[in-house]
């Protein structure tokens, strides 16, 4: 039971970093996608909890940043993301009874998980842009995140809500 | 609530004051979240110890065995994705550039599916077809042998860095800083290859840095990227000798390197769009504008050696297809 509730977590994480990197690029603006892994973090972090949050954002981040074609150092997604869940732990129970706050959740998440991971390439010299340059992606990237999170956000959050019932039912 | 009776249950046969339980900052909650503080604590120093090492590493990082695995798994998964939503992209292209025909074809669409997916289709082959003409023709002038392959992912531009995943890899004799190009110019150059696909650095990207040839003088200088695919897409171009200014409309080709490793010679690039130089540089600056397209990608061609095996047809230039 618990191995497949890990699956079809992983089996999630998966479907996002590949929806994000083979199909959405035929709706990209300026090259910026819809952050599919994001949500799915802010997801798990909200129906879970910060500690299963950070565990699927270490994941995911570092499925995004393995898998081809990521060129940037690795560790980098992982990090952003990790933090990312922290923060929609720390707001969970709001986040969990207003649809708003949600959809304000990940907003805020977007912002501060790619400005996280822009500022680690500017720290380590690893593909930095320029400061407009990543502003205006930063800003794509969360009008993105806000027009897919009301399609994407609650049925994720349902399904994350469901492996913990068949935690606590056994 | 049924979630809350568990609780209570749980916490009762743990042996815990059921007080603590129902106050917001009882014992069972403060526990739940230390053990979360320790998992994202080590999760953040896992993070950044990967980080650490990718970044100390050089040329060979730990990291890549880790990447060619993942790469192994992903990368076909990705080409079947992309495979999926392929006639629907050509299609969105397509039509884009056609709005006359997409009243047609929603027309048809209305009339006969069958049909509609006749129109979508035939466009899509005769596109595919022409681009690899296109990429024979190329082979043909500039006398390399050459892999076809097509385009399958692309990296979010979030992570700040313009590479895409082509389907081919080493199976099909591809190998690191190998130069590719499509019937338009440059793309970029491999820089990691799976057995089954290939990551392609383009060389918009910032890490990118390309030796250029100015067509009409034969100056040297160096090309980089700015990081940006879009139309604003644009190159910016170091001269070596400072009293060069370069012409408005020069094209650029590659310089090339020895054994044609990571760019063969001769390679059109793009045309000087504009020249300006700053006041600390003494040398000119111009900016090149790209002759490839790089939001719209779809099949590239990968210079090989003349006698690469591998499970694709190579386009020779000068003798013909093997």
């Amino acid at each position: 039971m618990i191995l497949s509730r890990t699956g079809l977590v992983g089996a999630v994480i998966l479907l996002a970093v590949i929806l994000q990197v083979a199909v959405f690029n035929l709706v990209a603006v300026n090259g910026v996608v819809p952050n599919l892994a994001l949500i799915v973090v802010v997801a798990a972090s909200i129906a879970r909890g910060p500690q299963l949050g950070a565990v699927v954002g270490f994941t995911a981040g570092l499925l995004i940043d393995l898998a081809p074609p990521a060129d940037h150092v690795a560790g980098r997604w992982a990090l952003a993301l990790v933090l990312v869940a922290v923060l929609a732990g720390r707001v969970r129970a709001d986040a969990r009874r207003s649809p708003l706050v949600g959809l304000t959740t990940v907003a805020v998440c977007s912002f501060v998980g790619t400005s996280l991971f822009a500022l680690s390439g500017v720290v380590l010299g690893d593909h930095a842009l320029p400061p407009g340059e990543m502003v205006q992606v930063i800003g794509i990237a969360l009008l993105w995140d806000l027009v897919v999170a009301p399609f994407v956000l609650p049925p994720l959050i349902a399904l994350f809500d469901r492996t913990r019932s068949a935690e606590l039912a056994y | 609530m049924a979630r809350k009776r568990f609780r209570d249950v749980k916490g009762a046969s743990l042996g815990r004051p059921l007080a603590g339980e129902d106050g917001r900052t009882g014992g069972f909650g403060r526990a739940r979240g230390d053990g979360s503080r320790l998992v994202v604590g080590l999760l953040v120093a896992a993070s950044l110890g990967v980080i650490t090492i990718d970044a100390a590493a050089d040329e060979s990082s730990p990291i890549d065995p880790a990447r060619a695995v993942v790469g192994g798994l992903v990368g076909p998964v990705e080409a079947t994705a992309s495979g999926i939503v392929r006639p629907m992209k050509e299609t969105i292209t397509y039509l884009d550039a056609n709005d006359e025909l997409r009243a047609d074809v929603a027309r048809l669409s209305a009339q006969n599916s069958q049909l509609r997916s006749q129109v979508e289709q035939t466009p899509l082959d005769r596109n595919r077809l022409e681009e690899l003409d296109g990429l024979t023709r190329t082979a043909n002038r500039t006398g390399y042998a050459m892999v076809a392959a097509r385009v399958v992912g692309m990296g979010p531009m979030q992570s700040f860095s313009r590479s895409v995943t082509i389907d081919a890899g080493t199976s099909s004799g591809i190998r690191k800083d190998m130069t590719v190009l499509n019937n338009d110019g440059l793309v970029g150059r491999v820089i990691s290859a799976t057995r089954s696909t290939a990551t392609v650095l383009l060389v918009v990207d910032t890490d990118s840095v390309v030796g250029g040839r100015l067509g009409t003088n034969n100056e040297i200088g160096f090309l980089r990227g700015r990081g940006v695919t879009s139309d604003r897409g644009r190159l910016d171009l170091d001269l070596m000798d400072n009293t060069v200014v370069p012409a408005r409309g020069d094209v650029v080709v590659t310089w090339g390197s020895e054994n044609g490793k990571p760019y063969v010679a001769g390679i059109p690039i793009g045309k000087v769009e504009s020249v300006y130089s700053t006041p600390r540089e003494l040398a000119k600056q111009a900016v090149i504008d790209p002759f490839v397209d790089f939001t719209s990608l779809d099949v590239v061609g990968v210079v090989v050696p003349r006698n690469t095996d591998g499970d694709r047809v190579v386009i020779n230039g000068a003798g013909g297809d093997r």
